[in-house]
């Protein structure tokens, strides 16, 4: 299997680089899709000139990177391209062993399920095959290298492709059972965006899971192994935090990228549903209004984590996807990482209900926001509604994109439990029907 | 969203949509094309009305007397014109400087890729001579644009003459709160677009030009005149620009409502408006205007001098005075005093023109159809395509058990089926890349092994790639290492279709137009197509409904329309010439027709063939 993926990282970086070295790359990188306020590179450079005049690169309010993002590429400035190829190809392979690994668990825990015998005998068909399960790491690789939207963030050298690994390795580490460096992967991936903090719950449910600690509230073992993991977290983001700290000799940074994040001040348009909305408040609302979209993104967290606390890697996946719908300045690169689990759940796919709709929508949102940009902003004869209009519709079908596999997946237990082909109590068959 | 939850009603919706697929399909092309014709009647379209208050409710006296004077300067110009071979440059200077104006000059020059026939020419050098009248009242941060041409021959004398005699005018008045441009562009287009670029600081072309050493403040809006008698019947308005993006509608608003006022003649597309819309004659002729106009945006080329400001966000439109055989006639005085009366309304201006639409049609110049009646047209059409895709999934869907995840089909359907699909992509886009870049590039080769022209090499280059994209499918499938599979065509068929649906879709958002027309001609293509019809029928109806064929029916039809009709051997030569005024309007300005059709519509295109040929 490593010849194939070794294939597809080289295809990858053969289109990275060709698209590095076209004129596209500078017309992708100014693109508001593909680089946030956040994450751009021209405000890397910004910030790296600053450093290097003796500034600190957050003054002016152009730079609102983390200092260790800023530090490394104080060495690697030279090398950025080849930092983001990289980058994108610690993702891929990262994702592609998380997936192996855990499809190896998933398939051991469908055999002794299926030896105590406790599926329904009419559930034999959706059992999973490893013939069927074999190829799906490296879909998964093949979904975020050659998917457009990471390839144009990774061309933009928008850093998000950087937080796609922190978070790829986070996975890879929780997965592979090492609390340790998945409480060090999450403390990173917070570090930089906050917002992977809602990634705890399902990091947590998995590492109990595996040591056979139930989720039970009464019980010390849980409690204890809860609070180890968590002074693990909050350790190494202190140690982060500090190290910062002591890198850059001042706290600026603290206001500038996480006040950035949580306070929302560049209404710059993006994909995300933000900008128009606190473009057209009244200022004495925003305050209230920033607090419910903020908590918006987190809240989802307690639910799910109740509805699926035997499933933590897809909560994983529900949890990326809110994060990359409802954060703050979204971009392509963060949609491209939760997408790269499709395939995890292609065997999902005969419960999914509309999913060539959500499709349909997307690939023409897709095409549609650079269109409605230029009659927006070149053009002028459209305005700001037209392109907030599409970039709702891009959301709204993402969201019924995501709800969808929550739906099948669910759908797919309960069938577990209790027969694919439900019949009522007249002996017809059954419908469910979600209300 | 019960319908998109309750599996019930959800089967019982798909199932009457795959059934009546075809019906369906059927009724929505025939209401699109009904819509499309509708649009036209009178009682569907509103009267224009202007939306701009400042434009709107102050009323300005039209005083300017000069007219007879202006066309004496017309004269003199002529004979500069002339004696120097070209834009007397000092003359001009020298009269705009007595005027009062700060007057600047700006030369440039380009080499176009081939040689131009129709205008005659390959090395353009040449220079634009404007003078800024500052204004007195406000602090200069915005102005406008009065631009006329220096076209050779004897054209357009009398708009220069009436722009320098406004000049002189608009000099003496104390109510100028912007600044006024005077332009004269040599050679028509390219002057404009040097100055153009010259004056935003801007590359976009690679013309070689100087910069400006005089500028104003940022432009609000501009007019450009074209005249060619000292007495005129009638003024056309001419609206389409670069791309097919037209002004604010309220800048036609203006123009017919000094019209009126005046009591000049005034046309659009070069028909009057008529009153008798319940007459079948009425009708007809409203359909004809609305058509002409469909097909001059769809052409995507500047109609008028004033087509590459829009480029640049700032409203403007082209006044061609028309002397035909009526006997109602208009002096230079009365078109001066309408000039005047526009130039004083949009002084009056407080912030650009964007009250009123930006989308619109245009059936007679009091009459307008906005974007939301106009696209129901086009989204019946494209909804078609969506029917039929949603058609071919549920088909892919049912019958085998789909072993494939679902999002992995519409991006890389895995195994052979990923080949059998990609190839063809990939073969076709390369066809359109060479269609693109090929014509200009082998000129040379092609002008020393055959007898033709540099501009027929290229021409007949690029009909040629086109016709040999038509061989494709049978070298495709050599490339293929197995045979087609059902599931092969349709999920090519599938990818397509999405394809053409999108692409439209933006093409449509752009320039309603284009989209338009492409979706009448290629949507039925895309409803109809398998590689279970008869082959050559199928394939006759494909290359009639081609886009080549379609640039064609357009020629013919606005020629019919023009009331110019041609022959099919002079329709052939006019086709010869868009082709290669196509090319040059994409390298020259930067229309983006051409490298939609042959990088993205045209590959569309042979997708489909691909289909029909599909084994």
């Amino acid at each position: 299997m490593a010849a194939p993926l070794t294939v597809v990282l080289i295809v990858a970086a053969t289109i990275r680089a060709i698209l590095f070295r076209s004129s596209l790359a500078e017309l992708i990188s100014e693109r508001v899709e593909v680089v946030s306020p956040l994450n751009a590179w021209k405000r890397v450079v910004e910030g790296l000139a600053l450093l290097d005049l003796g500034v600190s690169p957050y003054s002016g309010d152009v730079f609102h990177e983390t200092p260790l993002i800023i530090y490394l590429f104080h060495f690697l400035v030279d090398y950025a391209e080849i930092v983001f190829m990289i980058a994108d190809g610690i993702t891929a392979v990262a994702l592609y062993f998380a997936v192996q690994i855990y499809n190896k668990n998933v398939f051991r825990k469908q055999k002794y399920a299926l030896e105590a015998d406790r599926y329904p005998h009419d559930c034999l068909e959706l059992m999973r095959s490893p013939k069927e399960m074999y190829y799906i790491p490296l879909k998964v690789a093949m979904f975020y290298l050659l998917n457009p939207f990471t390839i144009l963030s990774c061309v933009a050298k928008s850093t998000c492709g950087l937080n796609n690994a922190v978070l790829a390795l986070f996975i890879l580490c929780t997965i592979k059972g090492s609390a340790l460096l998945s409480a060090i992967f999450l403390a990173l991936a917070t570090y930089q965006s906050i917002y992977p903090l809602t990634l705890f719950a399902p990091a947590l449910l998995f590492l109990l899971q595996r040591l056979y600690i139930p989720v039970n509230l009464c019980r010390t073992s849980f409690w204890l192994f809860t609070l180890q993991y968590a002074v693990m977290y909050l350790g190494s983001l202190c140690v982060i935090v500090c190290l910062s700290f002591f890198l850059l000799g001042s706290w600026d940074f603290m206001p500038s990228v996480y006040g950035f994040i949580l306070s929302v001040p560049d209404l710059t348009p993006n994909i995300g549903l933000f900008w128009y909305f606190f473009a057209e408040m009244f200022e004495h609302f925003r305050l209230f209004f920033i607090c419910v979209f903020q908590i918006n993104v987190f809240f989802y967290t307690i639910p799910l984590s109740i509805k699926l606390k035997e499933h933590p890697v897809f909560l994983t996946f529900i949890q990326m996807a809110i994060i990359a719908i409802f954060k703050s300045y979204p971009t392509v690169g963060d949609i491209a990482l939760y997408m790269a689990f499709l395939p995890v759940w292609s065997h999902l796919y005969r419960f999914l209900r509309n999913i060539f709709l959500v499709w349909c929508v997307l690939l023409a949102c897709s095409a549609l926001f650079p269109v409605l940009w230029h009659l927006w902003i070149y053009a002028g004869s459209a305005n700001s509604n037209f392109y907030y209009a599409i970039s709702l519709l891009f959301n709204v079908g993402q969201i019924l994109l995501v709800s969808d596999y929550f739906y099948a997946y669910l759908r797919r237990e309960h069938h577990l439990s209790n027969g694919l082909y439900l019949k009522r109590k007249d002996g017809t068959e059954a419908t469910l029907v979600l209300k | 969203m019960g319908l998109l939850s309750d599996p019930n009603r959800r089967k019982a919706l798909i199932n009457l949509l795959t059934r009546l697929n075809t019906p369906i399909c059927l009724v929505c092309y025939l209401a699109g094309i009904a819509w499309f014709m509708g649009l036209a009647f009178e009682p569907f379209t509103l009267r224009t009305y202007m939306s701009e208050n400042a434009m709107g409710s102050t009323m300005v006296e039209e005083r300017f007397p000069a007219g007879e004077r202006a066309l004496a300067m017309g004269r003199e110009f002529a004979v500069h014109k002339k004696k120097a071979n070209g834009m007397p440059v000092d003359w001009l200077a020298k009269a705009m400087q007595a005027r009062g104006l700060e007057v600047f000059t700006q030369s440039f020059s380009r080499t176009l890729p081939f040689t131009d026939e129709i205008k005659e020419r390959y090395m353009v050098k040449g220079t634009n001579v404007y003078g800024i009248l500052r204004a007195p009242r406000a602090p200069r941060t915005e102005a406008l644009v009065f631009s006329a041409p220096c076209s050779p021959g004897s054209n357009d004398n009398q708009a220069v003459g009436l722009l320098l005699g406004l000049a002189q005018y608009f000099r003496s008045q104390i109510y100028w709160a912007k600044d006024v441009i005077f332009l004269v562009n040599e050679h028509d287009l390219i002057g404009m677009q040097a100055w153009l670029e010259g004056y935003h600081h801007t590359n976009i072309t690679g013309m070689d030009w100087t910069p400006l050493q005089g500028r104003a403040g940022s432009i609000q809006a501009a007019l450009s005149l074209e005249l060619s008698s000292d007495v005129i019947t009638s003024l056309d308005l001419v609206l389409e620009g670069l791309n097919g993006q037209l002004p604010n509608l309220d800048l036609a608003n203006l123009f017919s409502a000094f019209c009126q006022k005046i009591g000049v003649l005034c046309t659009i597309q070069g028909k009057l408006p008529r009153s008798d819309w319940d007459t079948a004659e009425g009708y007809t002729h409203a359909v004809q205007t609305m058509t002409l106009m469909v097909l001059k945006q769809a052409s995507g080329r500047p109609w008028g001098d004033h087509g590459l400001f829009l480029r640049y966000h700032i409203e403007a439109a082209t006044i061609r005075g028309i002397n035909s055989f009526r006997q109602y006639k208009t002096d230079a005085t009365t078109i001066g005093r309408l000039l005047e009366g526009m130039f004083r309304k949009l002084n009056n201006l407080l912030e650009r023109l964007h009250q009123s639409y930006f989308f619109y049609l245009m059936p007679s110049l009091s009459r307008f159809v906005s974007i939301g009646y106009y696209m129901p047209a086009f989204g019946l059409l494209a909804v078609i395509l969506l029917l039929r895709a949603l058609d071919l999934w549920v088909q892919l869907g049912t019958p085998p058990p789909v072993t494939e995840d679902g999002p992995a089909e519409f991006q890389q359907p895995s195994g052979p089926g990923m080949l059998s699909v990609l190839t063809p992509v990939v073969i076709s886009h390369l066809t359109g890349m060479a269609l693109y870049t090929l014509p200009v590039r082998s000129q040379e080769t092609a002008v020393e092994h055959f007898p033709v022209s540099e501009t027929e090499a290229v021409v007949l280059t690029a009909i040629a790639i086109y016709t040999a994209g038509l061989a494709l499918p049978h070298n495709t499938h050599k490339l293929l290492s197995g045979e087609g599979t059902e599931q092969g065509w349709k999920v090519l068929k599938l990818v397509a279709l999405l394809y053409l649906a999108v692409l439209l879709g933006c093409v449509a958002l752009i320039n309603f137009s284009l989209g338009f027309i492409l979706a009448v001609t290629l949507v039925p293509i895309g409803a109809f197509v398998t590689p279970h019809v008869p082959k050559a029928l199928s394939a006759v109806v494909m290359v009639m409904l081609s886009p080549g064929f379609t640039l064609l029916y357009c020629i013919f039809i606005y020629q019919e329309l023009q009331e110019a009709p041609v022959s099919l051997i002079e329709g052939w030569m006019i086709f010869l010439s868009v082709i290669s005024q196509g090319i040059l309007d994409h390298t020259l300005y930067g229309s983006l027709v051409y490298p939609l059709l042959a990088l993205l519509i045209y590959p569309c295109w042979l997708l489909f063939w691909n289909i029909l040929f599909w084994k």
